[in-house]
């Protein structure tokens, strides 16, 4: 707890370094990312984020010196050659995109390592930490780092605020955005730019290897909650912040672990939360959709079930037992039993006595309308689909659940408000009609 | 009768084999014009090549006399549904505006009068309803009238649509119809890239009909004669294809230097 008051109150310059460095290189390759994303060019930042590797110690080699302006420099030289090699693949040769990536990102990044370890047997002074490339540094930013990352990723953030109406365009269409005369050559060149920029400053946080981590993971997680672009550039950002700041708290409480890969973990459960709790589009959503689908199927099947007893007899009010309901349709016995208690619930069902059941009054209205449902769709396909009478049954089983009011008026009139069904039953009135 | 459209000798190539051969003719204002042809006859690609989105082998394109730069601002182009992921995290009022981005707002948020010319422009295609609506959540032809609603609010006098028809319920067939006539007393021209051979005598006042080749262009009935049907959907013609091959193999130019058309 201490710790948590002590890291929180900034007091220690050293982690108010530290942290800022880590928010702003987070949010700024989450929200460039998200471009990255929608275009559907996440493997080309990864390939990107390797290729740099090679520019960052050509620079240190000529200029033997870390400064991060030279060092950042090298990157976004060695990233830009790494997008015209891929482009170049992709339209003057006959290999694919994935390939393309591929190549370049082993080609660069194994004259990257080799560089590297070239450097380090040099005995170069001052060569020391340039290894930190591959996994990041985010804990040992110097205020000088911070201050040219930071400068960078807010010059990002402009840029993006800028020109977002039109780097949604060119996202969403760019043959239309050409269409309508927009720069889209430049717009891309400078979308490329911002994607080669964020992903050389996030590397001091994460390092080469984990960089497509910083840049994707946050989009994908934060386009689970929303459909609006602008929304989603938004939690983008919120999720690198909050995975930046973490990051380093529980690098600071542990100092053996490392920032920028705990930054990655972060971001992950954040992405793995996403895609199980979001609502509608989350996994858990999903299946409470599915299950609610099951209860109203069943309930209907039981209503429905009441229905054509009662028909058969000629009073649908009667109580039925169990067993009779079984003889009828072939229910799971304790699935039944749930359904018969649920709908009592409802007040559609009226238990009269031990496994005896009956229609109340709103039940039986309900499961006419069920019926209704059903041998509507059975004269649709029956009609307007050429099907047999007896082949339209099984389908109409599925579809008398998921017909709403609006396309059950529909039917109503295209079929000329009919009264009988294909096997010459009657389709009882709707809610409307009495 | 003034010239909307110019295609002259226009050639086309993907992976360096010419698609389209040739092409030359000339569409008057204020018509509805269908382009018709087979499959893989080079409708798409003779759209976008007018639009400028396709590097030409050679020829050249005028509208209203005057190049495609000189007269941006008066063309609008409706791509292939399909050209587009439909889940895209934005809704039907935001595509409609993406009509008014043009050169002269790059950097600027949309005005009221945007606004409200993006709104108009859904009415009249009946989307106006769903403005709010996530694009994922529409049909296909709801999808196809707001491309449509988008194209509209950038004002323009010719209109290039590339299969407004396809995979469309009739509600929206008919309220593109009923669209493309208000548009046409209006004096627009609409050229419209259309698949279905059954309805484009109906649809349009004017044809071409492609295959790689052009094979008949005017009004619709010159153009829908048997002959000219047959040897539209008679398949490619069989020399141009080999030379078509022998061009890619090789990687010959389709022109000398020399040997440019110009306006």
């Amino acid at each position: 707890m201490n710790s948590l008051i002590e890291f929180f109150s900034f007091s220690d310059p050293n982690v108010t370094i530290v942290v800022l460095g880590s928010v702003l290189l987070g949010a700024s390759a989450a929200i460039v990312g998200c471009f990255t994303f929608l275009r559907k060019r996440a493997l080309v930042g990864d390939a990107v984020a390797h290729a740099i590797l090679p520019g960052v110690c050509v620079a240190f080699m000529l200029s033997g010196q870390k400064s991060p302006l030279i060092l950042l420099t090298g990157a976004v030289i060695s990233g830009w050659i790494s997008l015209l090699a891929m482009d170049y693949i992709v339209n003057r040769t006959k290999l694919k995109a994935d390939t393309a990536i591929g190549l370049v990102l082993t080609v660069f990044f194994g004259l990257g390592i080799m560089l590297l370890t070239a450097i380090q047997h040099s005995g170069s002074a001052g060569q020391a930490g340039l290894d930190k490339f591959l996994f990041g540094k985010a804990a040992s930013m110097s205020r000088q780092d911070v201050m040219v990352f930071g400068t960078t990723a807010l010059i990002l953030l402009i840029l993006v605020l800028v020109f977002f109406k039109e780097f949604k365009l060119v996202a969403f269409d760019p043959d239309y955005a050409r269409s309508a005369g927009l720069p889209v050559r430049s717009l891309e060149f400078l979308l490329a730019t911002i994607t080669v920029l964020a992903v050389a400053v996030g590397i001091q946080a994460v390092g080469v290897v984990l960089m497509a981590a910083l840049l994707i993971t946050p989009a994908s997680a934060a386009r689970f909650w929303t459909d609006d672009i602008r929304m989603m550039v938004f939690l983008s950002a919120v999720f690198g912040v909050l995975s930046g700041i973490f990051g380093s708290y529980i690098s600071y409480i542990a100092p053996a672990m490392p920032t920028g890969p705990w930054i990655v973990v972060l971001l992950s459960i954040l992405a793995f939360g996403s895609v199980f709790f979001a609502p509608r589009q989350g996994i858990l959503a999903r299946l409470r959709l599915q299950r609610g689908n099951t209860r109203k199927m069943l309930a209907e099947n039981i209503l429905k079930t009441f229905y054509a007893l009662g028909e058969k007899e000629g009073s649908f009010l009667r109580p039925r037992n169990t067993d009779a309901l079984l003889q009828q349709r072939a229910f799971r016995p304790n699935t039944l039993k749930r359904g018969l208690r649920r709908l009592q619930r409802r007040n559609l069902l009226k238990k009269v006595s031990d496994g005896k059941w009956r229609l109340t009054e709103a039940g039986f209205e309900e499961s006419s309308q069920i019926v209704r449902r059903h041998r509507l769709w059975e004269l649709y396909l029956n009609k307007r689909l050429s099907l047999a009478a007896d082949h339209v049954h099984n389908d109409a089983e599925a579809i008398e659940h998921i017909l709403t009011p609006e396309v059950e008026a529909q039917l109503e009139r295209d079929l000329g408000y009919p009264i009988l069904d294909p096997h010459e039953s009657k389709i009882p009135p709707g809610r409307s009609q009495k | 009768m003034q010239t909307a459209l110019e295609v002259h000798n226009l050639t086309v190539s993907y992976n360096r084999r010419p698609v389209l051969w040739d092409i030359d003719f000339e569409l008057p204002e204020g018509k509805l014009i269908g382009i018709i042809g087979p499959n893989g006859s080079g409708k798409t690609t003779l759209l976008k090549s007018i639009m400028g989105l396709i590097p030409l082998s050679s020829g050249y394109v005028q509208l209203f006399g005057q190049s495609l730069e000189e007269v941006r601002h008066r063309v609008s182009y409706v791509p292939q549904r399909e050209s587009v992921d439909w889940d895209f995290p934005t809704n039907v009022l935001d595509v409609a505006l993406m009509g008014r981005y043009r050169r002269s707002n790059l950097f600027r948020r949309l005005s009221g009068a945007d606004r409200r010319i993006a709104r108009e422009a859904l009415e009249k295609v009946g989307m106006l309803e769903f403005a709010g609506r996530q694009i994922s959540q529409l049909s296909g032809g709801q999808q196809q009238r707001v491309f449509i609603a988008r194209s509209l609010a950038q004002q323009a006098d010719l209109y290039l649509m590339d299969e407004p028809f396809a995979g469309v319920d009739a509600a929206s067939e008919q309220a593109i119809l009923t669209l493309l006539s208000e548009m046409k007393q209006q004096g627009k021209t609409v050229i419209i890239v259309h698949h279905d051979l059954q309805t484009a005598s109906r649809f349009f006042d004017h044809m071409v009909l492609l295959n790689t080749r052009l094979v008949s262009a005017g009004p619709t009935k010159e153009v829908l004669t048997t002959q000219h049907l047959q040897q539209a959907y008679g398949g490619q013609l069989t020399i141009l294809s080999q030379v078509a091959d022998i061009i890619q193999d090789r990687d010959f130019p389709v022109r000398e230097k020399q040997f440019q058309d110009k306006p």
